[in-house]
């Protein structure tokens, strides 16, 4: 059971500034059901000042508790005084929040910068990043953030891994998960700069990309009633057409291009992006 | 006075008083140690003696030595996998189901790491393994099935007697993870032909930290532990007295309520129709096939379930989710994903699971409170168009 903070079971039993906002002149969107939380922040921005906020979420308690704080907190700042509000301050509004449950709060932040930018006129900055799993519950580290060290420090063995991420440091319980990670890291094919030998000609990397999106792709994605095509493959530029719910879902779109990037960077190149027509 | 309505029995159970009472003088007077010569603690392996009849009748063994204790049903089913693994050294394959208790699933992530191949069975979009998927499965290297009896989170029964039966024509061991099953219906070992049936004492109105695996006369299997000659070395350590006791006192209540089972059921339909009545968004999961007489389990869609169970906490209503935030893991239920369900309603799904203890008045408590709870969270989801008055996720 998550151990929350009076003010957390405060707000998400009672939140302030629900619902859709008709005259908001800056709407951000981050999240996805696919992910399991999603947020629209609704700002209504009057001479450089936010006079009003509203947000509707989809998550658990403590992303509505977020998301209400967020907009407590920003309602009569400046644009520009909003935009220095950082996840770590919602927390400390919340006066706390379980370390798994971080990520609500920076699905805050991020719906905030993507609401500024829409009332600047600008293209949302903020993509969802994959979440992982967690390894190490005491440091709160997943298979995603280990994955990258050891490929961004070549890291070759558990030790190394420890002193660079940190997990497995308190208790050591996840050290074996951590060592099959690394294993899985290090039994990845080499990549084109590292080593030669590894390199795929680029028939076979149209090959690979064609059935990892007819595998794994297209199965996640029709789960929700969508569907990818893939129209071309230009070096690690990959251009596909996203069809059905996908295509005209505006708020999923970046998700889902999102997830398909990642899947394919995964599964054959850590080089590739994913463009759409 | 608060209300409290505890719909978490799959989770586990209230202790029944009746077992706890036979418990506490093991936890007293009657602390010797069963293996003692002298009658202090010689007498002590009476009552387990009694405890293991209790259990064997409670499986429809034809042996009481066919009984096992253990620490819990993870270790059960540890024991039963690895135990015959590592008689049958030859034979590298496993076969089970994609909705299987993680104490089946990752310990056969496990076994593959360790070289062995496993079939995972997939279930239809009710949640009922496919058996002719399992039969073709079969073949000269496998070395075990495992197949749950009912599933944790729907309460979706599988059909163990038809894969029970082929197995035996082809002679291959088959582990059979009773948790969410024994206490709650019926169950015959001999009908099921299965070698091995893991129990948990918690799960039916026994104590914590207690379980049982059933071994067949005759099936071949090493131990985990090595040690002293308890349980016949099958499972070596001094005994959990008391609950062994407790839970030989609690499957013998569950046989003798086995035959109010129907009203349990009754109970759990008039919840799961009080609740499709109300709440629109509402749609059962595993709801048209056989399933456990106390488990329902229900997706609210466009809404997130974690908020559903903290919203209900709050009235003093006690249940699970199957959305990703709930778990450590922040992964969504496996099993409602192998069921092919949208993530819309993974991440708004909610298991109640009733017991014989829960009342009418409990259940008419819920449906009052329940729609409520749902329209305020529909009412903040972005996925919820109000003034319509229906959900807008997938256009």
């Amino acid at each position: 059971m998550w151990d929350y903070t009076d003010k957390v079971k405060d707000l998400y039993t009672n939140p302030v500034n629900v619902g859709k906002m008709e005259d908001a002149n800056g709407v951000g969107h981050v999240g996805s059901v696919v992910c399991g939380d999603a947020l629209t922040l609704y700002i209504k921005v009057e001479d450089g000042i936010i006079k009003d906020a509203s947000f509707e979420t989809f998550g658990c308690g403590s992303a509505i508790a977020s998301s209400s704080a967020l907009t407590e907190m920003i309602k009569g700042k400046t644009v520009e005084e909003a935009e220095k509000i950082t996840n770590a301050d919602i927390v400390e509004f919340l006066g706390g929040l379980p370390e798994q449950k971080i990520h609500c709060s920076v699905m805050g932040s991020e719906a905030l910068i993507n609401a500024i930018a829409d009332y600047r006129g600008e293209k949302p900055p903020v993509e969802d990043e994959p979440e992982g799993q967690i390894i190490c519950f005491c440091k709160n580290i997943t298979d995603v953030d280990l994955r990258k060290a050891i490929r961004e420090h070549n890291i070759k063995d558990v030790d190394t891994l420890m002193e660079v991420t940190e997990a497995g440091s308190v208790c050591g319980s996840c050290i074996p998960r951590m060592e099959d990670i690394l294993e899985e890291e290090l039994a990845k094919p080499c990549e084109e700069n590292v080593c030669e030998e590894g390199a795929m000609t680029n028939l076979q990397k149209i090959h690979k990309i064609e059935d990892v999106i007819n595998r794994i792709i297209r199965p996640g994605l029709k789960r929700d009633g969508g569907d990818v095509e893939l129209v071309d493959v230009q070096g690690d530029d990959v251009v596909v057409k996203l069809h059905g719910a996908c295509s005209t879902c505006v708020s999923a779109f970046a998700t889902l291009q999102h997830f398909v990037q990642e899947e394919l960077r995964k599964n054959v190149s850590e080089k590739i992006n994913v463009k759409h027509i | 006075m608060t209300k409290h309505v505890y719909l978490d029995n799959n989770a586990t159970t209230m202790v029944a008083p009746e077992a706890l009472e036979a418990m506490l003088p093991f936890y007293k007077e009657r602390y010797g140690n069963a293996s003692s010569m002298y009658s202090f603690g010689g007498l002590v392996a009476k009552d387990l003696d009694a405890a293991r009849h209790r259990v064997a009748e409670l499986l429809g063994a034809e042996f009481d030595y066919e009984i096992t204790f253990t620490g819990c049903a993870t270790e059960s089913d540890n024991m039963a996998v690895r135990g015959l693994l590592s008689y049958y050294r030859n034979k590298k394959h496993i076969i089970t189901s994609t909705v299987e208790h993680p104490a089946i699933i990752s310990l056969c992530r496990q076994l593959e790491k360790e070289g062995y191949r496993v079939t995972y069975v997939p279930v239809d979009k009710n949640g009922v393994v496919d058996v002719n998927y399992l039969k073709e499965s079969v073949d000269d290297d496998t070395a075990l099935v495992s197949i749950m009896h009912a599933n944790n989170e729907t309460g979706v029964i599988m059909p163990v007697e038809e894969i029970g039966a082929f197995l035996k024509e082809k002679k291959i061991p088959f582990h059979v993870d009773g948790v969410q099953a024994a206490g709650k219906i019926p169950v015959d070992v001999n009908k099921i032909n299965c070698d091995l049936y893991s129990i948990s004492a918690h799960k039916f109105h026994g104590p914590k930290g207690v379980g049982a695996l059933y071994v067949r006369k005759g099936t071949r299997m090493r131990p985990l532990m090595i040690g002293g000659h308890q349980e016949k070395g099958r499972r070596p350590g001094t005994e959990n007295v008391a609950g062994i006791v407790g839970m030989g006192v609690a499957a013998k209540m569950a046989v003798e309520n086995l035959e109010k089972e129907s009203s349990l059921a009754a109970l759990r339909d008039r919840l799961q129709k009080g609740i499709l009545e109300r709440v629109k968004t509402a749609s059962v999961n595993g709801g048209d096939v056989l399933r456990t007489p106390n488990t329902t389990n229900i997706s609210f869609e466009f809404i997130e379930g974690e908020s559903i169970l903290l919203y209900l906490d709050q009235k003093g209503i006690y249940v699970s989710t199957g959305s990703a935030c709930s778990t450590g893991s922040l992964e969504p239920s496996h099993v409602l994903r192998a069921m092919d369900l949208p993530f819309s309603k993974i991440h708004g799904s909610i298991r109640f699971s009733l017991s014989r203890y829960t009342t009418e008045e409990e259940v008419d408590y819920v449906l009052q409170e329940l729609p409520g709870v749902i329209q305020t969270l529909l009412e903040i989801s972005p996925f919820w168009d109000n003034e319509k008055g229906e959900g807008k996720i997938m256009e």
